[in-house]
């Protein structure tokens, strides 16, 4: 029930948005996000935005990780996570 | 789209062999971990994650995470019979349709006449309260922290549009307070929490401190997708080792540490702490949230006459969700589990909602799934 489901906001109307969700347009509340702009990311949950998604974050997080973890995994998975699927 | 790429790289199975491999080398004894929220527990499933995770020694018990089957009975009961007064509209969320009650059900109810209507948010609540404004529109207000915020816009909606026929029946309830129970439970031997990533964007990372700092138990807030729910295993795996206890945010591109301010303003505004009652626990102070007095004219129970609970039916007492809520029995150990209680026929909220673990374990497993 806490599930939440990011999606672009392509449009404002007072405290409203239309919301993409992966091709799938919503119209959702943005009273929870006042700040949220034309473009960004938000995290959607029972009919409202709950969050701005940080974009720039996620990237951050996904470098550190790739940097973090780099070594094990050239030593134990070879190359570019072979054998995967 | 370049948009796209930084949600696939949290599916990516590069990363989720490194981090897999990362944990091997850092579990040198088993864990006990808790994932609190139900949508951790359908992620760990649909992934695959959890057979990954039991291989390297991690063991994942589902928490109290699902709203719907923390619903002790006898609130669910009061509920089904404000269903059934004859000028009351009762909006759900489909989640609550199939829980069974002590006597019957709201599809059962909704079967026999009563006005029961499925809604995708609380606001569409308030549009059935202008619609019929001759009938009590009543929302059933169950969820954590990360829906309360859109119950407490729709009272604000109501309350702006002069709707005075909408109500709610309060049953939220709050995380911390449980997990601190849960963290000092001494049979749970639990390692560590991986917090529910959703209530966190609401209430913020500071909120686990007391659960880290006073009970020692590690917390880990994460997203959904594989890599984020790894990375917390890790983070607490890491902990665990170095005998270290802290809050973690993995989730940080939405989690906070304090939250969202406006989240939790507009709360504050119409809701205040108080006593819940949860399945499986019992009576928890300041774990659930009542409306502030100012408002108390839109709790649909200061409408109706006092409730008199029905007689416990002997079959349900059978069910042992409570058990499963807390960690205490994975769903396969309990007797009704595939055999009497199923999705079709469940016995128990547990396996009714799509975040309730035996419903997860059931669709995973398949039906009698022995002891594991
Ligand atoms: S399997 Fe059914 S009866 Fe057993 S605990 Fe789960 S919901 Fe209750």
């Amino acid at each position: 029930m806490c599930l939440a489901i990011p999606g672009r906001v392509l449009e404002l109307n007072g405290a409203f948005a239309t919301v993409d969700f992966g091709g799938v347009k919503r119209r959702i509340g943005t009273a929870l996000t006042p700040q949220v702009a034309v473009d960004e990311y938000v995290l959607v949950h029972a009919g409202m935005a709950i969050q701005v998604i940080d974009v720039a974050e996620a990237e951050r997080t996904l470098e550190l990780i790739r940097e973090v973890y780099a070594d094990l995994a050239d030593e134990e998975i070879g190359p570019e996570g072979a054998g995967l699927d | 789209m370049t948009e796209a790429g930084w949600q696939d790289s949290f599916g990516d199975p590069v990363l989720v062999r490194r981090l897999l491999a990362r944990l091997e080398s850092i579990v040198t004894q088993p864990l006990r971990l808790m994932e609190v929220c139900g949508t951790h527990t359908m992620a760990l499933f649909e992934t695959g994650l959890r057979p990954l995770l039991s291989e390297c020694g991690v063991e994942l018990v589902s928490g109290p995470g699902c709203p719907v089957c923390v619903t002790a009975q006898a609130d669910l009961d009061h509920a089904f019979a404000v269903a059934a007064e004859p000028d009351v509209t009762l909006a759900t969320f489909g989640d609550m349709i199939r829980v069974p009650g002590t006597k019957t059900s709201l599809g059962r109810l909704k079967a026999e006449g009563a006005d029961v209507r499925i809604v995708y948010s609380a606001l569409d609540a308030v549009k059935l309260a202008q619609l019929q404004p001759d009938r009590r529109v009543v929302f059933l207000a169950v969820g954590f922290e990360t829906t309360v915020p859109s119950i407490a816009y729709a009272l604000q909606t109501a309350e702006e549009s002069g709707f005075a026929n909408f109500f709610i029946f309060p049953l939220h309830k709050t995380i911390p307070v449980p997990l601190m129970w849960l963290a000092g439970h001494p049979e749970l031997r639990l390692d560590g929490f991986l917090c529910p990533g959703h209530v966190s964007v609401v209430i913020g990372a500071r909120a686990y401190e007391p659960v880290a700092s006073q009970r020692g138990k590690p917390c880990a807030i994460t997203g959904f997708e594989p890599v984020d729910i790894l990375r917390g295993v890790v983070e607490l795996a890491e902990q665990v080792a170095g005998g270290r206890s802290e809050v973690a945010n993995m989730y940080e591109r939405v989690v906070k540490p304090d939250g969202n301010p406006a989240a939790l303003q507009l709360i504050d505004r119409y809701f205040e702490p108080a006593t819940a009652r949860w399945r499986g626990i019992g009576e928890l102070p300041d774990s659930g949230l009542e409306l502030r007095r100012q408002w108390h004219q839109r709790d649909i129970r200061a409408q109706l006459p006092e409730f008199t609970p029905p007689v416990a039916d002997p079959a349900l007492a059978a069910c042992r969700c409570g058990e499963v809520l807390i960690g205490k029995l994975q769903p396969p150990a309990c007797a009704c589990f595939g055999t009497s209680c199923t999705p079709a026929h469940p016995l128990g909220a547990c396996m009714v909602s799509q975040e309730g673990s035996c419903r997860a374990y059931h669709k995973y497993h398949g039906m009698g799934g022995g002891d594991g």
